[in-house]
């Protein structure tokens, strides 16, 4: 199934086909083949990028972000041309990791990489991610597990409360037709000729501070105007935003900003209610804008439990295209609940978008709880006690 | 446009009303599918549509509007659509500096006063064409949404200065209609927001609230409705009509009926 998707300079295009002033009567039911448009931009095919994938619902271009399970709750994986935030856990444990599951993804599958941190140095980065679990030895692994979790529980048919055993699991092994989403192990290090094949650019917001703007000031903090313009950069000058003519790009460039928001980012929304309120949303406004007119991807993560000033949470969230919220059970009354004795965490799904669509792929499961458990982060449906009612 | 949403509304394209300022409102759902109603509305009605587009790509509408019967790339074409791309504007606005005026030149400044440039670009948009070529019904300014120029820098005053002009230009002197989004947020605190939306309430004819469901999530009926009509200009001693109605929002199209009357549940 080729994926197919133009990207036209003037189209402005999520990466998804659009049957630009065609002749041809475009029905929903008609799959999406490649089409002989011609038209103007040398941008009007891309044939299977690597890594990713059109969406079943319309053929929006995918890709994954380096957690299937999570693929499958955000309808298959991210958009191309989208944002996805993440808001961080109180000790930004969990996010960092979904962090370096992003970017890890990103190397495997040959995309290219752009790294913006203010704590981090992006080399440091890059070495601590996880290493990829091989076909073989996840198997293996992954038997065991499901072996172990059959034979706790127990296999006796509910008699009282047996519309609950129709009730779905949710997916927690790997999806064995596609190599679309791969699985990571946490506790094992990238290997080092991988991170040294992929191509990658970092941005070290001290690194960077010194230098002159050349736009003037525009009620963005210096931190953001300048990560915006070296992303813009990026984007035009390797091409993945079509205008350039020397290039011709065929690759995702993912980009992942840590800790957007806090403090080290020259922000004060985190330290005061009455903050510079327009600096980070101008920025996401005008990143989206970047992100739609050119093959990237985006992952932010936000420590939107210190902002001050919940106006601003909600009009974040209403800037981002997809929002998944983490919740960690570390210092919390939670943790000793039996309840939640299996897990690590909530993960709340607070926004999806409907992209091209009146509707959306949305899961039906709404308490979900995730787990990091020897190698795999897992991401179940909390069994909130229906067993053996 | 959704034919269900026209028979609750009690319009059809032909008998569209003129000088009138709808306000789309959502709570704690996506409010955006009545976007799409106006859009293909207005389009089929065969009025001239400046479209103010802030929050999603031109493709996004084109493709969900060849779901409902329009097709915007033609009328970009033939010149009965307007379309302002914010996100594809502001990128060039922001890292280039334009020669002349841009509608969204307040991205650019640190403390801008007012939208005065976008003002301009609607009332260019939808001048009355002299040469009595192609005649329109009349005008209509769409703005999806309002929330985000708040989001961008403008405060609440600014942006209903905006839709003051906007009103006076386009339903008063033009004789044509205005609809446009605003998001509610709802308990977290935005001031600026429900100034916003207070003031849009008071100024408009009619009002669309989508609202989710206060019990939560359920996958047949993914909002509620509400539909209420108003005379702003003349105090009546008869109350506005209003009513309510729950939805649910398929694939081209959406169903309404009446509270707890899903055919889900029935």
């Amino acid at each position: 199934m080729a994926a197919v998707a133009t990207c036209g300079t003037g189209a402005g295009s999520t990466g998804s086909v659009v049957a630009a002033g065609s002749k041809n009567h475009v029905t929903s039911f008609q799959r999406r083949g490649p089409r002989a448009s011609g038209s103007d931009s040398s941008y009007s095919r891309l044939v299977s990028i690597a890594g990713t994938r059109p969406s079943v619902r319309n053929g929006q271009l995918l890709v994954s972000t380096g957690l299937p399970a999570l693929d499958q709750l955000l309808g298959g994986g991210l958009a191309v041309g989208t944002v996805l935030l993440i808001e961080e856990d109180k000790y930004n444990i969990y996010s960092s990791l979904l962090f370096k599951y992003f970017l890890a993804e990103g190397i495997i599958n040959g995309h290219t990489l752009l790294v913006a941190s203010a704590k981090e140095d992006p080399a440091d980065i890059l070495q601590e991610l996880p290493a990829p679990l091989l076909d073989d030895n996840f198997k293996k692994d992954f038997d065991e597990e499901a072996c172990n979790h059959k034979t706790a529980e127990s296999n006796i048919k509910m008699k009282i409360a047996w519309r609950y055993q129709l009730l779905p699991k949710m997916e927690a092994g790997p999806v064995s037709s596609s190599r679309f989403g791969h699985y990571y192990d946490a506790s094992k290090k990238m290997p080092q000729e991988l991170i040294e094949a992929s191509k990658w650019h970092g941005f070290f917001f001290p690194e960077k501070s010194s230098s002159t703007l050349n736009i003037e000031p525009c009620s963005l903090t210096h931190g953001y105007i300048k990560l915006l313009q070296f992303i813009q950069n990026i984007i035009y000058e390797e091409g993945f935003d079509g205008s350039n003519p020397q290039k011709k790009q065929k690759n995702i460039l993912r980009i992942g900003i840590q800790n957007l928001g806090s403090p080290l980012w020259g922000d004060d929304i985190c330290c005061t209610e009455n903050g510079n309120s327009h600096s980070l949303t101008k920025f996401l406004y005008v990143l989206r804008g970047l992100l739609r007119t050119s093959l990237s991807a985006c992952m932010i993560t936000m420590p939107t439990h210190l902002i001050q000033n919940k106006a601003i949470i909600s009009r974040v969230t209403n800037l981002s295209d997809t929002v998944v919220g983490l919740e960690s059970f570390i210092g919390s009354e939670r943790e000793t609940n039996p309840l939640y004795k299996d897990y690590h965490g909530l993960i709340h799904i607070r926004q999806i978008p409907r992209l091209n669509n009146l509707i959306y792929d949305v899961s039906d499961v709404k308490d979900l709880a995730f787990k990091l458990k020897r190698k795999l982060f897992t991401i179940e449906k909390t069994d909130l006690g229906y067993s053996g009612i | 446009m959704f034919p269900e949403l026209n028979n609750l509304l009690n319009t059809t394209p032909d008998r569209a009303e003129q000088g009138k300022l709808t306000l789309l409102c959502d709570a704690n759902t996506d409010g955006s599918f009545l976007v799409h109603h106006f859009l293909s509305f207005y389009l089929k009605a065969n009025c001239k549509v400046c479209f103010v587009a802030l929050i999603q790509s031109f493709s996004h509408y084109n493709i969900v509007g060849q779901k409902l019967g329009v097709s915007l790339t033609v009328a970009r074409e033939c010149g009965q659509l307007v379309f302002l791309e914010g996100l594809k504007s502001s990128v060039d606005v922001f890292f280039r500096a334009q020669a002349e005026p841009h509608p969204l030149q307040f991205l650019r400044e640190a403390n801008a006063e007012n939208l005065q440039p976008l003002y301009e670009f609607v009332r260019e948009a939808l001048k009355p064409v002299d040469d009595g070529e192609a005649a329109w019904r009349c005008p209509v300014l769409l703005v999806d949404d309002l929330s985000v120029l708040l989001s961008l820098g403008m405060g609440a005053v600014a942006v209903l200065d905006f839709i003051h002009y906007c009103r006076a230009t386009v339903c008063w002197e033009r004789k044509g209609n205005i609809v446009a989004l605003v998001h509610d947020s709802g308990d977290t605190e935005d001031e600026e927001n429900n100034i916003l939306l207070n003031g849009l309430s008071h100024q408009s004819h009619l009002i669309l609230r989508a609202e989710g469901l206060a019990t939560g999530f359920c996958r047949d009926v993914h909002g509620q409705l509400r539909i209420l009509w108003r005379t702003p200009s003349q105090p009546t001693t008869q109350r506005d009509q209003s009513l309510t109605y729950q939805y649910k929002i398929q694939d081209k199209s959406v169903s309404f009926f009446a509270k707890g009357m899903s055919p889900a549940v029935l």
